[in-house]
């Protein structure tokens, strides 16, 4: 399976600005002096020896958008956030606009950061693109509609061409979609989320974002244990640090990294790739982060360990 | 989860030892209850000596929030002492170091929370 992150910031867009790229290249210009780098191609490979994250890449600012891969024709995304644009265009410059594909999405849930990317996913303006819709919640349907409904967006959702179905799942139920099962579990969230575990030929992803874990739930806690059992892969919602998302950020909805890595060694998972990250962390906090996490992991290993991803936009992680 | 006790002028210095995580954290919250309801303004500061815990998970860490937050509201004063390497990294990858007083011995912790506790803890 191939797993790639479209988006992967959490509650609303962001942008690299020009001081924050400006810092990025006169770190990489004092590190490059004397060193004779005088075309593109050996500045290519020096910037691509250079350790320090946040200084070669940026975590991007899209939000949630990822695309699982299984090797069929149908395309399988979880959530529309603004992440949801790149892929549509990146399908468009592959395949070219008319060419007609199957879209199978998932969503998390129905806030405005997980669906602001639909009117923008180019696909959905060709006729012939079959979209389902996939989710759990109620309002579903009308969420969609809504965001293409005057005063907020200029085409109404009737007018879309492509073929948009809305399917309702039920959690905990195994469902065969796309080739893949898969199953929803309800998440702690205002208006609640659902997180979804794919397999596909004894390989296993978990999506599973804008969830907050009551830590006094042991109950609770060991039922996400099982959710995430043996996955190859994580995807995991890491926006707080454990003391303000138990604190000042309690009942807001979302996670932490030490709970992240706590679930995946309970649940014996091979991969945790820290995800949804704060719209006001920059790219050296979420490295940061990332760095100390893999720490933690490192410190508080019992078995096999836990390999610590932290998503950016672009990222492709194959398992 | 028992805590060795020992009082140090006004302060009440418990011993914790173990690992504090989901199976135990429990029973550390109601090992601690007690002495936090009477931790109040005017009455003795609380110390935890960490020096035998060799583990703390979210859940134990949750205690330690809610136990400062409970001292807090009530005037009086709680901090932690002692924490061995890794439980030390737990707290600053956490930043629970931020949430809680944390020190590098408990004398350092009675200094600075109770310095009329620190001479009888050194007589001790």
């Amino acid at each position: 399976m191939l797993i790639r992150i479209w988006g992967s910031r959490g509650s609303l867009p962001v942008s690299l600005g020009t001081s924050a790229l400006q810092e990025k290249i006169v770190k990489a210009l004092v590190a490059a002096a004397g060193k004779g780098i005088d075309t593109e191609a050996k500045a290519r490979a020096f910037l691509g020896a250079i350790p320090d994250f946040a200084v070669t890449h940026t975590f991007g600012g899209n939000s949630s958008c990822v695309q699982i891969e299984g090797g069929g024709s149908e395309y399988v995304i979880c959530d529309m956030g603004s992440g949801a644009r790149e892929l549509g265009n990146s399908i468009f410059n592959t395949h070219g606009p008319d060419k007609p594909h199957s879209f199978h999405v998932f969503m998390s849930h129905l806030h405005w950061d997980h669906i602001m990317g639909f009117p923008f996913f180019a696909p959905v303006y060709r006729a012939g693109n079959r979209i389902r819709i996939y989710g759990c919640h109620e309002a579903l349907e009308r969420a969609f509609r809504t965001q293409h409904s005057a005063p907020s967006f200029p085409i109404e959702f009737d007018r879309l061409p492509a073929s948009i179905e809305f399917v309702r799942l039920a959690p905990g139920r195994r469902y065969e979609i796309a080739g893949m099962a898969v199953t929803a579990k309800e998440q702690a969230h205002s208006g609640d989320s659902y997180g979804y575990r794919f397999e596909l030929g004894g390989k296993s992803v978990v999506y599973s974002t804008d969830s907050e874990h009551k830590l006094d739930d042991l109950a609770e806690t060991e039922a996400f244990a099982d959710f995430f059992r043996g996955a190859d892969l994580v995807i995991f919602d890491a926006m707080y640090s454990l003391a303000d998302a138990v604190s000042v950020k309690e009942d807001w909805g979302h996670s932490s990294n030490i709970v992240g890595v706590e679930l995946c060694q309970m649940a014996g998972a091979k991969r945790l790739c820290l995800f949804h990250h704060e719209p006001i962390s920059d790219d050296r906090h979420i490295a940061g982060i990332w760095r100390e996490t893999r720490r933690l992991e490192e410190i508080t290993r019992s078995g096999a360990p836990l390999e610590i991803i932290a998503a950016y936009d672009g990222l492709e992680i194959v398992i | 989860m028992e805590l060795a006790e020992r009082h140090a002028g006004k302060a009440l210095v418990l011993g914790a030892s173990g690992r504090i995580d989901h199976s135990s954290a429990e029973n550390f919250r109601v090992a601690l209850q007690p002495h936090l309801e009477q931790c109040k303004t005017g009455t003795f500061v609380i110390v935890l000596d960490f020096s035998g815990v060799e583990y703390i998970s979210s859940v134990g860490l949750r205690v330690l929030m809610l136990a400062a937050k409970q001292v807090k509201s009530q005037g009086g004063a709680i901090g932690v002492a002692a924490l061995q390497p890794v439980v030390k990294e737990i707290f600053e990858i956490s930043k629970f170091n931020l949430v809680i007083p944390c020190f590098t011995a408990v004398s350092d912790a009675l200094a600075a929370l109770s310095p009329s506790a620190l001479t009888s803890h050194g007589a001790a």
